[in-house]
């Protein structure tokens, strides 16, 4: 007899958790997400980086210690089998004068993890190593198993092939109230009606400690929402370095980063700010903090790049649990609800690992015997992207399906194609609503230096046709295109 | 892929600049080839449905949709060559008469070879992150652009109770239209002491309908959950930095970006040509050549125009310098003389002359004034006018014969204020 | 009584700021326009307001959803509401072509259409 596993929150963490559990036969998951896509909470708005590990105290948070550097081992393994860009250029912590003791506490950190490699780079290396850095840093503790990974599209790909394992994925859906009788789990009420379930996994991210209350369980732990700023630049700046680059981390946050995305983009960020408990919606910037990543950026960088290159700035918000300790727990009072909560940073790297020590817990607190399934897929292949191919190449996808031949996104040279199997996939999934958004981060459209000025519109078209909505209808984030047709309001109508 | 036979000119851009060039190269009888990414030519014009287009090309005030209509028809009559729904991938230059132009269609991709090529593929409009815009990133956010696509094209409407920021001749036309249909336009935001566009414009669009503009404005931050839900607007210094202090809301669920547009010209800076920080587009000399021999540029590409009269003569005019070019197996070699920017010149193309024949400038202020004469000392050149605003751009021509008296090895464009009467 | 008003000209860029003086409600002069137009425009203004107004009509079964249209002429300002309540009710068929009189004789004027809407080709079975 199967366990019903109700997973709340398709993040890294959820989504993570429904991988792992779906490789074996003793479950049947369903993963609850009350967005209309997934990974759209701190999973999409996150300095994107892969730690190494050498940065957590394996005293303090031996939990955090332990699975950081597991999941940066288990990336790369995740990463090949999904089709995840990612990449592994190292990372400089930079020190300047004062800073050096402190920074060297990270050598001796690493020792005590197990991370390997991680040394002291005195300042004309460094300076050779990355020619735009401030010429005024003594030195950086370099740590080469940092990785930079694209954060949607792994949550994305995490998931498709989590559906692919027979996972099933409810979107819109919001849990209202946990069911326990008896001292057991029984389901979760959502929006949409009852979802049963023997086991239920918090990993609603910001919302955890909302939903560990509504299980009656842990009364005390509450999420402070912890707000990062980021600064995008546009692709064609000087200023791109190799690695990532952060300054000597604080109590509070592991320092500013400035590295060059996945994409290719300058980035910098982010800012720690704690915000009262019931500010959980609120990703706005601020002139403050974006000033704030400029001044520090001047720190890392021997020069800027001038503010006409900025493209975008966002913010997210991380869940900062009480004491910075992660709350993974399987209870058996009641039996069945697990709190994977307030997974604070190195949350991102720890995800592949996380989701092997929940298994783990199931397998013990609730005693299962785990039998692998015989087929279990572990792969899946990415939307092949016309960018990154060679004009043959280009001209052999156009001749297949000429639909790759007609160019929607400019700046990112996005075809038809691929917003159309952007839409295809995500109705596969099991997404009910289509948004402009989820193509975004599907396909890039959007991504580039005129932020979708001349696409958006287009896409919107594509959309409506694909999915025979008006359209006025097609989703963008969260709200409609437009609220009408153009003589609505003249009509007094609705 | 398929591989073409040598064009002489091709044309980047079914706008009308892209068009004009066409036409112009026919006229001329050059073998030349327009490539346009949208499935129909026309470019920005198609969703203009106000008057103001063709004053001096077709001796008639038009709508930008019939404008472009009558562009399309000449276009047709005299049979020019071109591809819709080809989308230029790159450019090879391989030597100063010979270039690749790689064309991503629904055929495969052509691989274009030609003498010179005439780059007219319009501007991209400025996004709120190119703004001091923070906050939220509701929905309910558009550019001018988009939203006159989506009103005047596709007939949806996008919200009901609007604030526009910048008040250029786009951001009014985009009040009143939203202001017709029976939307609330709560303000128009101008950051300038002085409105963007004409006065005509703002009389017509504004005041016609009771909508505030506020000037030494800026929105300082949007908020809004899921849509906008309000602005935060503070009045600005003479160094146009927000007040403290003066800061107030305006509800609103749309917020329309109208603060300016921007040569459109990845695929030129990828093949090196030099850029002119003041226009943002290409640095051209009188036939509108780049720095990349030619390779020529026109309409909005070049240079943000506000009248396509003048785009349509930079297409032309391109199209003339690519025929020289072609005749004389490249530019004529001379010395070029920088032009100059003198008092209140704020921007000006082209930016090198032969002194040889005659030449058009577009030139933009800084700043507004009245009562002013446009000269070009070194040639004793003056042209009075009424009025100058940055928003309008000046143009005139220097002759030949008069640049013939030039002496010294530049040129400078300056604006004079006359006294009062 | 003597007034003036101010009035600035819509016929073209130039936006001349022109004078009107009047006289117990009669127009005596007009100042500041640069050409005979502004001169006539400043007293049409103040006799009665007139505009050109310029807005779009859905279409049915067009390659596009909208035609754009404008009034033939000039029409008094306080007709405008009048107008787009009136183009808010009303859909045409494609085709429609450039030029033609969608709606006769509306405040005075026509209204015409400015842009060609081909039929759209029927979708293939």
């Amino acid at each position: 007899m199967r366990l019903r596993v109700a997973i709340i929150g398709s993040g890294i963490i959820g989504s993570c958790i429904a991988r792992v559990l779906s490789m074996y036969e003793n479950f049947s998951i369903t993963l609850i997400e009350r967005e209309f896509d997934v990974g759209w909470g701190s999973s999409k708005a996150n300095s994107s980086v892969i730690h190494p590990g050498h940065e957590e105290d394996p005293e303090r948070h031996p939990l955090r210690a332990k699975l950081c550097k597991e999941g940066n081992i288990l990336w790369r393994t995740w990463a090949k089998e999904l089709d995840i860009p990612v990449k592994w250029p190292g990372e400089l912590m930079l020190f300047f004068r004062e800073e050096e003791k402190r920074a060297r506490k990270y050598i001796d950190l690493a020792k005590r993890n197990g991370i390997p490699s991680v040394k002291i780079v005195p300042r004309e290396e460094l300076l050779k190593m990355e020619p735009i850095l401030n010429p005024d840093v003594e030195g950086a503790v370099y740590a080469p198993t940092t990785g930079v990974i694209d954060p949607f599209e792994a949550v994305i790909a995490i998931v498709e092939n989590a559906v692919d394992n027979s996972v099933k994925l409810l979107t819109e859906t919001e849990v209202r109230a946990i069911k326990i009788a008896g001292g057991q789990v029984k389901g979760a009420l959502t929006n949409n009606g009852f979802v049963e379930a023997d086991i239920i996994i918090n990993a609603a991210g910001i919302h955890s400690d909302e939903i560990s209350h509504m299980a009656g369980v842990e009364p005390n732990f509450k999420i402070r929402p912890r707000r990062g700023e980021y600064i995008l630049f546009d692709e064609d700046v000087e200023i791109k370095p190799t690695r990532v680059l952060h300054t000597t981390p604080t109590e509070k946050t592991k320092g500013v980063y400035g590295l060059t995305t996945i994409h290719g983009n300058l980035m910098i960020g982010p800012t720690a700010e704690d915000l009262p408990p019931d500010f959980k919606e609120r990703t706005s910037t601020t002139s403050e903090g974006l000033e704030y990543l400029w001044d520090k950026a001047k720190a890392l960088f021997k020069e800027l790049p001038p503010r006409s290159k900025v493209i975008r700035s966002f913010a997210g918000l991380r869940a900062e649990p009480p004491d910075g300790r992660w709350l993974i727990r399987a209870y058996t009072d009641p039996w069945g609800f697990i709190n994977v909560a307030g997974i604070r940073s190195p949350g991102f790297t720890a995800a592949p690992a996380i989701a092997r020590y929940v298994l783990n817990l199931i397998r013990t607190e609730y005693d299962v015997k785990l039998v692998k399934k015989d087929r279990w897929n572990p792969y899946r292949r990415g939307i092949v992207r016309l960018a990154d191919k060679s004009l043959h190449q280009i001209d052999s996808l156009i001749r297949k399906n000429p639909d790759y031949g007609e160019i929607i996104c400019y700046c990112k040279l996005v075809s038809k194609a691929e917003i159309l199997e952007a839409i295809e996939r995500m109705r596969k999934i099991g997404i009910k609503t289509i948004t402009l958004d989820g193509i975004k981060h599907r396909t890039r459209a959007g991504f580039g230096r005129c932020q979708g000025a001349f696409c958006r519109w287009k896409i919107a078209l594509l959309v409506s046709e694909y999915a025979q909505i008006p359209l006025q209808e097609v989703v963008i984030k969260k709200s409609p295109y437009g609220i009408g047709d153009v003589k609505v309001l003249l009509r007094g109508g609705k | 892929m398929e591989r073409y036979p040598k064009y002489d000119v091709i044309i980047i851009g079914g706008g009308p600049a892209g068009i004009a060039a066409a036409i112009r190269s026919k006229e001329l009888g050059m073998k030349s080839i327009l490539i346009e990414s949208r499935e129909i030519l026309g470019g920005v014009p198609l969703q203009c449905i106000h008057p103001g287009f063709g004053i001096h090309y077709f001796k008639e005030d038009l709508t930008g949709t019939e404008f472009i209509s009558k562009l399309l028809k000449k276009m047709e009559d005299i049979g020019v060559r071109y591809l819709t729904r080809a989308h230029v991938h790159s450019i090879e230059v391989r030597s100063h008469n010979e270039k690749i132009i790689n064309v991503i269609t629904s055929e495969g991709v052509k691989r274009l070879e030609t003498k010179t090529l005439i780059y007219a593929a319009g501007a991209r409009e400025r996004h709120i992150f190119e703004t001091n815009i923070v906050g939220d990133r509701p929905d309910g956010i558009y550019t001018a652009g988009e939203a006159q696509t989506l009103m005047d094209i596709y007939g949806i409407m996008p919200g009901k109770q609007v604030v526009v920021v910048g008040s250029g001749d786009v951001g009014l036309i985009m009040a009143r239209r939203f202001a017709l249909e029976g939307a609330k336009v709560v303000a128009v935001i101008e950051m300038m002491p002085y409105p963007g566009g004409l006065l005509r414009n703002v009389v017509q669009c504004l005041r016609d309908y009771d909508i505030p503009l506020y000037l030494s404005h800026v929105v300082k931050k949007v908020s809004g959950r899921r849509r906008v839900e309000k602005v935060t607007v503070s009045r600005v210094d003479e160094s146009l930095r927000p007040i403290k202090g003066t800061e107030f809301e305006l509800r609103c669920d749309t917020l329309i970006l109208a603060t300016g547009l921007i040569p459109n010209i990845d695929i030129l800076e990828r093949i090196g040509v030099i850029i002119d920080p003041a226009t943002r587009g290409p640095v051209v000399n009188e036939f509108l050549e780049t720095t990349v021999p030619g390779v020529f540029a026109a309409g909005n590409a070049l240079v943000i125009n506000d009248s396509v009269d003048n785009v349509v003569n930079q297409g032309e005019l391109a199209a003339e310098g690519a025929h020289i070019f072609i005749q004389n197996d490249g530019m004529p070699s001379t010395g070029w003389k920088p032009v100059k920017k003198g008092r209140n010149i704020r921007s000006a193309v082209p930016h090198y002359i032969s002194g040889m024949r005659d030449v058009t400038f577009y030139a933009r202020v800084r700043a507004p004034e009245r009562m002013v004469e446009v000269r070009v000392p070194e040639v004793h050149f003056k042209r009075r006018l009424h009025s100058v605003r940055p928003a309008e751009m000046i143009t005139f021509k220097l002759r030949k014969e008069l640049l013939a008296s030039l002496k010294s090895p530049k040129v400078t464009l300056e604006v004079v204020r006359l006294c009062e009467k | 009584m003597r007034e003036v008003r101010e009035i600035v000209c819509l016929i073209c860029p130039n936006s001349c700021v022109m004078k009107v003086y009047l006289e117990d409600k009669k127009i005596l002069r007009v100042e500041g326009n640069m050409c005979p137009r502004g001169e006539e425009y400043a007293k049409q203004e103040i006799i009665q307001p007139k505009r050109v107004v310029i807005s779009v009509i859905k279409v049915r079964g067009g390659d596009m959803p909208t035609v754009s249209v404008k009034t033939e002429n000039p029409v008094p300002k306080s007709c405008i509401p009048k107008i787009m309540k009136l183009l808010s009710r009303i859909e045409l068929d494609a085709p429609v072509s450039m030029g033609q009189v969608v709606i006769k004789d509306v405040c005075g004027t026509n209204i015409v259409a400015t842009r060609d809407v081909r039929r759209k080709p029927a979708p293939k079975l």
